[in-house]
């Protein structure tokens, strides 16, 4: 019988790598990779409260996040492509847009 | 009768919005029309309020007529509501009377004026607020005309706005009354206070049986009342503001400086009487304050060289007189001169009004002189308002300033009775000065100026108000109990209960292990008949010292003109009258130069540096940190997510 | 038994995050990235959710990767591509930042998780996660925001195309 805490160990720590690669990497395509390690954390904390407290309700939660996690990565890389189209790279140090 | 009463300040208050918003459109002719309607529809009225006085039943209260509940703030209750009693008939009478009669008079003197409109919508708003003043039932009603009339004063002594010292006189107006404005609303906050209410009849009233002859309550109280009497009334030391006040257009001196407003001083104490009686120290203080200005405006009066200056000593020294009047107990003495005192002085300063418009603006005696030729009329009623102010027998100046002498001295001490006769000696000589110097003797008339007589709407004005000051005095003849009509007119207002009002101080003090007896005292206060022959002796001691006072007036200024000039050469005496005692120069030095400097100080230090700074303080470091702010906003977008990541960190910590 | 099971996965699962971040040809990322999430559908089997782990492997690792795989060749990005940049010189003073905060996040967020009581477990039916017990699940109570999900997933799908296609007008 594994403890819940391992489980959320677990997934704190995915959660952290994640987070780590998301600050860190200047490849776009990377980062969301990243992201999706975040996503998947939090999917194993939900369906492992789940099997503590024995209901589905989790489950039903990682399901929506596996919707939401598609449809972000297929707008997301339809925008890595129109970004890439603009200028060829796709590091993300070359877009600061954002000061303005 | 008493519903019409509303009516009477009505009229000049719609006078003065259709002048004010409408008069340039209006033209002159209706501008005057208007601006002399409500006045003189306003005495109409108060004609026929006075009559229904007649047909009020004896001891029953007066009717007052409350137009709206104005304060309604928990245990103050404020009513808007005017008072129809003798006191308050007698001086609307005056008002509207005298003030008709300078309205009519304005006409000719500032037709010339491109403003016109806006001179008479000012002086219907005076005369408005002046009738608040006089027909307010409470204390409260009776502050929105004493504000009123000084907004206008300043208003009309600033007139000619373009003038710089009309301009310095008008502030200096405002402020010195404001002075007296702000004793007289904590008198008023004292009142309420002590009474819990603030009408006029409910507190003199109540007043015998609340408070203690003598106690300082009722002294603060009264002293209070008096500081704001000072401002208004012109008297030390607040005076200084009357003279300077002459800067205004010469039918305003007439109307506020010397008929009405100044007036509300005297009739705001003889309206709370009931209080006054019962602050002995008071009255000494009122006795000698009007005693002092009295005696010490009269000899400025004697020194001075612009026709209308002379004119306002005069005025403060008349004053003077009805506060000593006041200070006796003699309140019936006090409304009688005043009322003789608006109809010479208004008299007076129209007459010199009309000298100053046939000399095209020339105020200086020095260049004026023979001109009784010129001008007749105005010469005659003039000298007759300076035969009344002089107080020779019978004119109304006799009758009523006999009779604030006798009193001082029946009902004061000798003191008050010499300050009196001595100023009485000197305004006879100062007056009689100003008549010889202007209309008597060799023209020193510039030649270019050529006098001439006034129109009639200015010379009838003139000789109705010679008339008043001519008969006025049967108002109040003396010597034989029951004709003063005056008197007996006011007897109501100002009869005070003084069994009742000592035996309540006995008890009160009693209670306090003060055992002091007032029988004496009551005694004092009841009726004496004084001896008709004392009487008599002082009339004739009066009127030998007003002739002799014409007599030396003569000798100076007429048969050797040479005099004056040998007496004043070089005598340090005589530049310091003639400077005003530098009174001026002294409140200068006392209060408005640390004023001053406290301001630039505050201004430079406090605000320049303290406010600007910190204002500007606030700006700089919002730059600087704007500096460090924009270290953060690099543009990448990982630089903010791991500022997020930061924060989250850092809550997670304190978590 | 299970805990013997559990270790070795999640070493193997982080380990291969760790590799997702590190690896500096996206590519290799991508397969990392492959491996983790079949990592995960074991740990879900472990955690008796069926259901989910059949569709972390077909979702996430079938049609997600795919995308990924595709846009990485499509773009053609080599290895070192990340570092062909010229470095800004803050960028490794803040990864090291970044690398330590996050590690005392982590270290705070396990010291919390030990010290918390999370009480017994509770007895699992046999029927614990299997299709029927969810799908009942998702379309009765959640029935509408499974339609919203819907919506969500056109809407997206919808974005994409209209981002990515060429402008021709």
């Amino acid at each position: 019988m594994v403890p819940l805490s391992h489980y959320l160990i677990l997934s704190a720590v995915l959660f952290s790598i994640g987070a780590l690669g998301v600050l860190i990497r200047r490849n776009a395509i990377v980062v969301f990779m990243c992201v999706e390690i975040m996503l998947n954390a939090v999917n194993i904390s939900l369906i492992a409260f789940d099997n503590h407290l024995n209901q589905h309700d989790g489950q039903i939660f990682s399901f929506m996040v596996m919707c939401v996690a598609a449809a972000e990565v297929s707008v997301g890389l339809a925008i890595v492509i129109a970004l890439f189209r603009n200028r060829p790279t796709v590091n993300l140090d070359e877009f600061n847009l954002m000061k303005w | 009768m008493v519903n019409l009463a509303f009516l009477v300040p009505l009229f000049p208050l719609i006078g003065s919005i259709i002048n004010g918003f409408y008069g340039l459109k209006i033209g002159k002719d209706w501008v005057s029309k208007i601006a002399c309607g409500g006045p003189i529809l306003s005495f109409l009225v108060v004609l026929c309020l006075w009559v229904s006085l007649f047909f009020h039943p004896e001891g029953a209260p007066y009717p007052e007529q409350i137009l709206f509940t104005w304060v309604p703030a928990g245990s103050l209750q404020v009513e808007f509501g005017f008072q129809v009693d003798p006191l308050s008939c007698v001086m609307m009478l005056v008002v509207t009377g005298v003030g008709s009669v300078i309205h009519v008079f304005s006409i000719g003197y500032m037709y010339e004026e491109y403003s016109y409109y806006r001179y008479f919508a000012y002086l219907n708003l005076f005369l408005f607020s002046m009738l608040l003043l006089v027909m307010g039932n409470n204390f409260l009603v009776m502050f929105i005309g004493w504000e009123g009339v000084g907004a206008c004063s300043y208003f009309l002594i600033g007139y000619y706005f373009e003038k710089k010292s009309a301009c310095d006189a008008a502030t200096k107006a405002f402020v010195v009354n404001r002075i007296g404005d702000f004793g007289f609303l904590i008198g008023i906050f004292y009142v309420f206070q002590t009474f819990g209410t603030i009408d006029f009849s409910s507190v003199m009233a109540a007043a015998p049986t609340t408070l203690v002859y003598g106690s300082e309550t009722v002294t603060l109280l009264t002293m209070f009342l008096f500081i704001g009497a000072t401002g208004k009334s012109a008297q030390i030391p607040l005076y200084t503001w009357l003279p300077d006040a002459m800067e205004g257009p010469t039918p305003v001196s007439a109307l506020i400086h010397a008929a009405t407003m100044v007036t509300a001083g005297v009739y705001m104490v003889v309206r709370c009487n009931a209080l006054f009686n019962l602050a002995p120290l008071t009255l000494t203080i009122i006795a000698l304050v009007g005693g002092g200005t009295a005696l010490m405006a009269a000899t400025i009066g004697c020194t001075q060289w612009d026709i209308k200056r002379v004119l306002a000593d005069s005025t403060v020294s008349q004053l003077g007189y009805m506060f000593v009047a006041c200070g006796v107990g003699a309140y019936t003495a006090a409304i009688f001169h005043l009322v003789t005192h608006a109809f010479f002085k208004a008299c007076l300063f129209l007459g010199s009004g009309s000298v100053i418009h046939a000399m095209h603006h020339e105020q200086d005696i020095r260049r004026m002189g023979g001109l009784k030729d010129h001008m007749p009329i105005t010469y005659l009623t003039f000298l007759i308002s300076t035969i009344a102010i002089a107080g020779i027998f019978p004119f109304s100046g006799f009758f009523s300033k006999d009779e604030i002498l006798f009193h001082a001295l029946m009902d004061g001490n000798v003191i008050y009775w010499g300050m009196g006769v001595s100023g009485a000696f000197i305004t006879a000589f100062y007056m009689f000065r100003l008549v010889f110097l202007t209309f008597h003797g060799e023209s020193r008339v510039d030649p270019h100026v050529h006098p001439h007589e006034s129109p009639a709407v200015m010379t009838m004005p003139l000789i109705i108000l010679a008339g008043l000051a001519l008969g006025g005095g049967l108002l109040g003849i003396p010597l034989i109990h029951g004709w003063h009509i005056l008197g007996n007119w006011l007897e109501p207002v100002i009869s005070f209960d003084w069994a009742t009002a000592l035996h309540h101080s006995e008890t009160v003090l009693a209670s306090h292990g003060h055992h002091e007896s007032f029988t004496e005292l009551l005694h004092s206060k009841g009726e004496h008949h004084p001896n008709v022959w004392i009487e008599l002796l002082l009339m004739a001691f009066s009127v030998a010292v007003a002739l002799s006072g014409i007599y030396m007036a003569y000798l100076f200024y007429r048969k050797h003109p040479e005099l004056p000039a040998k007496f004043t050469k070089g005598q340090w005496g005589f530049d310091l009258v003639q400077e005003k005692y530098r009174v001026d120069e002294l409140y200068d030095e006392m209060f408005v130069k640390p004023t001053v400097e406290a301001s630039e100080r505050l201004w430079k230090d406090a605000d320049m540096k303290g406010v600007d700074g910190a204002v500007n303080g606030v700006a700089q470091s919002i730059g600087f940190m704007s500096k460090i702010a924009q270290y953060f906003q690099s543009g990448f977008v990982r630089n903010y997510a791991m500022f997020m990541v930061m924060g989250f960190v850092v809550l997670l910590i304190i978590i | 038994m299970e805990l013997l099971i559990f270790y070795p996965l999640a070493l193997v699962t982080i380990l291969l995050a760790l590799g997702v971040v590190f690896n500096t040809s996206p590519i290799n990322s991508a397969v990392s990235l492959i491996g983790m999430m079949l990592g995960l559908a074991a740990v879900f089997v472990l955690l008796q959710a069926h259901f989910i782990a059949i569709l972390q492997v077909i979702v996430y690792a079938g049609a997600i990767m795919v995308l990924f795989m595709f846009v990485i060749m499509l773009l053609n990005l080599k290895a070192g591509d990340d570092r062909a940049w010229k470095m800004r010189e803050r960028n490794l003073y803040l990864s090291i930042l970044t690398g330590v905060l996050i590690l005392l996040g982590l270290y705070k967020l396990t010291d919390k998780i030990q010290s918390t009581e999370f009480g017994e477990t509770a007895k699992l039916p046999d029927t614990f996660g299997t299709t029927i017990e969810v799908g009942t699940k998702l379309f009765t109570d959640y029935v509408l925001p499974f339609e919203v999900a819907s919506i969500l997933l056109l809407a997206a799908m919808v974005g994409a195309v209209v981002l990515a296609k060429n402008k021709v007008d």
